[in-house]
């Protein structure tokens, strides 16, 4: 058994640990927001916080995380309305939007990392983070425009 | 359900040819067309003759609801057609909603793909707005007692003389009951663009709060009580694979494993599959990696890239065979005449859909009716086989719809509905069927290797007098749908998404243009469409030729191609789609030259390089014209897309933001396809299954995009998929400006730039 916290509540599941957290928090405990894109890390579709770490649900054991902090897209905000959400749906940044759980919840941790982030920076953290209908552009745009606003530089 | 041609399409629908009509259903109002068969009656009595083809309804609040028949695959279609019939209707957008609809013989041909939906449905809708408002002003007259031609309509509310009602309200006390012959309908104004409130007018996507915030439900996310998870084990070879032995000792150790289920398919589509069946999806997954299945493998499994490449080779060596989509008189007599000649090959290699969302269908039977949960682009498609599939009827089976993890073609064959359905029935329990990345990569129905030969054949002073093209590659529609094939002038049957863009607007003196069909690549592969279908590999070809061409007759890419878009003759165009014919991609191809400052001086290893298109069919015709700017290394023929402008006509713009997302995402796709994308069939499976290998185009390789769009109100065309169709050769031919290497194979590897730089004249 494994028990750890998924965003605020304490959680158990009786599975092996060497299942995936994704499937875990799919399937387990319901929350659909976080997605199955590549199932190798390497399109962060399933990309959740852990201790406030962008990490891949899909590689990750549910034995990895006992006793520590999961955040998914579901509890990122309680309103939906965290700064990098509210940019990336006034910028309209979704197109087939299966990705952008993975996108918000990477770009989130990445503006902690670096709140004034240059290009090389975007490149640099996003690049893990596939984009299949290639929204890169509004992605950019939206990860700026977030940073600007919680740096404070331009009011909400 | 007519050919697959634009012009096939849309008239299956054509409301001309169909009354309309509005009843009193429950608490609201609902509008519809009615069904041919029944308009003709529609004189009779409207209360009788209601026949529920219903696209939008209005309730007692106000509420506009309008039922969106096309899958949100990330186009905000649902979006740009409620826009359509809100502007019309004079709605209160605030009150506007849309309702992903499930199937039903009532929706007719479910189908989004060919970037068609706004084409097919602008006049639908349009007409299905006004004589909503029109039926509201009568109504909200008799309520307000005054002249309905005093009374206008504006943002949900009819007013007259300082008074207004609102259309709820208009719902709640009147009678709007109503029916319009066809003639009626025909005869009520469309508004004027200048009259247009919400039509070219940005708003929020519908779909897009659902998307950010993990409450976005794609197919991969429905759930049924009871259900079993499934992982396939795809065979060795799409088709003729039968299975010899399963043996699963190995995987029944593993608590939660059920069994692994050998699928009997009648209607053929998935032949030799095995269903590894547990109680999640973690252990099914697991489960099918420990399981060992053999198999008696099909043909495919000793056909590779090559072999496909040589046969297309072959195919066009051989002057006998395929279809004339182009067939002037004269053209080997200029070539025997001309002179100078100029014959080049260009190649493409085999692409994968790649959808984000792994393929995957929740399958269940529910008072005697399947119920199909997934995403999917052409429902009408997979009814049938469905029905073939698991012996019932089509009114027993219904597809249920969910936002889908990407489209780009790979769900318009709905085929991974099959397996789902067949293991269902045959467990009598819920079903979920997920492929990982590998399986749904071994089970795509990736766009075919492609071979064409161009030739050119120039007069006097570089004046092209005739041009021949052949293009060989798999028909994925010979596959989908061989009935709806069009045929040529002597009755050849070809596909028109492995044609189009052969026929351009360009006059070029005789023109032939033969397309054939690669018989490996069909039997080996199942060939699909994949986002911008023939015209994705096509234009690589003629936009490719095109800049040699140019070169050989000494005449700038520029000028040289103005030249030949001369409107004159079949390339003159014509209404309502193709108003202002060639002289439109001219405009376009002068304005993206000059905004990319064509001509100047670039540094070192840089280049420019243009490219035009008139995107997918030219009955259908979005003019696009490219300028992309690279930088070439030499030293590791690494190329470096540094800017891509983009000019497009795409006739009247329903959503402008929605527009210009769908450009930014197309044009990416096509620098994607250009230099990362691209596998190759070994033993009849891609070689590359996952991103371990498959590459596509990330954050760091994304280029400046200058997008610019012609501000017009001729009629809207397409716009998914027309700017990926010149961003290859725009490429393509920058590298050449930039130092002097050809490539005529996609994708372009560096190793292919430093070959053609060593081959340099």
């Amino acid at each position: 058994m494994t028990t750890f916290n998924l965003n605020g509540r304490k959680v158990s599941v009786h599975g092996p640990d060497d299942t995936p957290l994704l499937w875990v928090i799919r399937d387990e405990m319901g929350l659909r927001g976080t997605k199955f894109g590549c199932g190798i890390g390497m399109c962060g579709a399933c990309t959740v916080h852990v201790e406030g770490r962008a990490t891949r649900s899909c590689i990750t054991a549910v034995g990895a995380v006992a006793g520590a902090k999961v955040i998914t897209i579901e509890g990122l905000d309680p309103e939906g309305r965290h700064p990098v959400q509210v940019a990336w749906t006034e910028l309209q940044v979704p197109q087939c939007g299966y990705c952008q759980s993975g996108q918000i919840m990477q770009a989130v941790t990445l503006l902690k990392d670096f709140p004034n982030p240059s290009d090389q920076d975007i490149n640099a953290v996003m690049a893990g983070s596939l984009c299949r209908c290639m929204t890169y552009i509004r992605i950019r745009k939206a990860i700026k425009l977030a940073a600007s606003r919680m740096r404070g530089t331009i009011a909400q | 359900m007519n050919n697959l041609s634009p012009h096939g399409f849309r008239s299956a629908d054509e409301p001309s040819r169909r009354g309309f009509l509005i009843a009193m259903i429950g608490a609201g109002v609902m509008l519809g067309y009615a069904r041919r068969s029944l308009a003709d009656q529609s004189t009779g009595s409207a209360g009788e003759l209601f026949e529920p083809t219903i696209w939008y309804g209005i309730d007692r609040s106000g509420t506009v609801t309008v039922n969106i028949i096309r899958a949100e695959l990330g186009q905000h279609v649902g979006t740009a057609l409620a826009r359509i019939v809100a502007d019309e209707l004079e709605a209160d957008w605030s009150k506007v909603k849309i309702v992903l609809v499930d199937t039903d013989p009532k929706w007719g041909l479910m189908l989004t793909g060919g970037s068609l939906s706004v084409w097919q449905s602008f006049p639908i809708l349009s007409r299905a707005g006004a004589a909503g408002r029109v039926a509201l002003i009568e109504e909200g007259a008799k309520l307000l007692s005054v002249n309905p031609l005093s009374c206008t309509a504006r943002n949900g509310a009819v007013r007259a003389n300082g008074r207004s009602i609102l259309y709820g309200d208009i719902v709640a006390h009147g009678n709007m009951r109503r029916a319009f012959t066809p003639e009626q309908l025909r005869a009520i104004p469309i508004k004027a663009p200048s009259e247009r409130r919400l039509i070219g007018r940005d708003t929020m996507a519908l779909d897009v709060p659902s998307k950010t915030n993990g409450t976005g439900r794609y197919g991969i996310d429905a759930v049924a009580e009871g259900m079993v998870f499934a992982r396939p084990r795809i065979p060795p070879t799409r088709y003729d694979s039968k299975v010899v032995s399963i043996d699963d000792s190995g995987a029944k150790h593993l608590p939660g494993y059920i069994q692994s289920l050998a699928l009997d398919d009648p209607s053929g589509i998935a032949p030799g599959w095995v269903m590894v069946c547990a109680e999640s999806f973690a252990v099914a997954s697991q489960a099918a990696d420990l399981v060992k299945v053999t198999w008696k493998s099909g043909e495919a499994a000793h056909v590779s890239e090559s072999d496909i490449q040589n046969r297309a080779a072959e195919l066009i060596a051989d002057p006998k065979g395929g279809a004339m989509l182009v067939e002037d008189a004269g053209v080997d007599a200029a070539f025997a005449s001309a002179k100078q000649n100029l014959e080049r090959t260009y190649t493409t290699s085999t692409v994968m859909h790649f959808a984000l969302e792994p393929v995957n269908a929740l399958v269940f039977e529910k008072d005697g009716v399947f119920e199909i949960h997934t995403g999917n682009q052409w429902q009408s498609l997979i009814l049938p086989v469905l029905a073939k599939a698991l012996g019932r009827s089509q009114d027993k089976i219904v597809l249920r719809s969910y936002l889908l993890g990407g489209g780009f073609g790979r769900r318009l064959e709905g085929d991974y509905t099959v397996p789902a359905a067949l293991a269902a029935k045959a467990l009598g329990k819920p079903v979920k069927m997920i492929c990982t990345r590998a399986d749904d990569m071994r089970f795509d129905c990736p766009r075919s290797p492609s071979t064409q030969v161009l030739r050119m054949a120039f007069g006097d002073g570089g004046r092209v007098i005739a041009m021949d093209h052949q293009a060989a590659a798999g028909w994925p529609t010979a596959v989908m749908a061989p009935s709806f094939l069009p045929k040529d002038a002597h009755g050849v049957p070809y596909d028109p998404f492995a044609s189009d863009g052969a026929d351009h607007w360009y006059t070029v003196g005789a023109q032939r243009a033969r397309v054939l069909l690669n018989d490996l690549a069909n039997r080996a592969i199942r060939p699909g469409l994949l986002r911008s279908v023939g015209p994705g590999w096509i234009n690589w070809a003629v936009e490719s030729f095109m800049d040699e061409a140019a070169h050989v007759a000494n005449a700038d890419p520029v000028a040289f191609r103005l030249r030949m878009l001369d409107g004159v003759g079949r390339n003159s165009g014509s209404a309502p789609n193709a108003v202002g014919g060639a002289h439109r991609q001219a405009a376009v191809l002068a304005r993206a030259a000059e905004k990319a400052g064509w001509g100047r001086a670039m540094p070192k290893d840089v280049g420019l390089g243009i490219a035009t298109t008139f995107g997918q069919a030219r009955s259908m015709p979005t003019w696009v014209a490219c300028v992309a700017r690279v930088r070439v290394d030499r030293a590791s023929g690494f190329v470096t897309v540094e800017k891509l402008t983009i000019v497009i006509d795409a006739g009247t713009i329903i959503h402008p933001d929605s527009a210009l997302a769908q450009v930014e995402g197309a044009a990416l796709w096509g620098l994607s396809v250009a230099l990362h994308e691209g596998t190759e069939i070994v033993n009849g499976q891609p070689k590359d299954t996952n991103l371990n290998t498959y590459t596509l185009l990330r954050m760091g390789g994304v280029p400046d995009v200058d997008i610019e769009f012609v501000a017009s109100t001729e009629t809207p065309v397409g716009l998914g998929e027309p700017a990926t169709t010149a961003v290859a050769p725009a490429i393509g031919n920058a590298i050449f400006a930039a130092c002097g290497a050809r490539v005529r194979h996609l994708p372009i590897r560096p190793d292919a730039v430093l070959q053609a730089l060593a081959h340099r004249a």
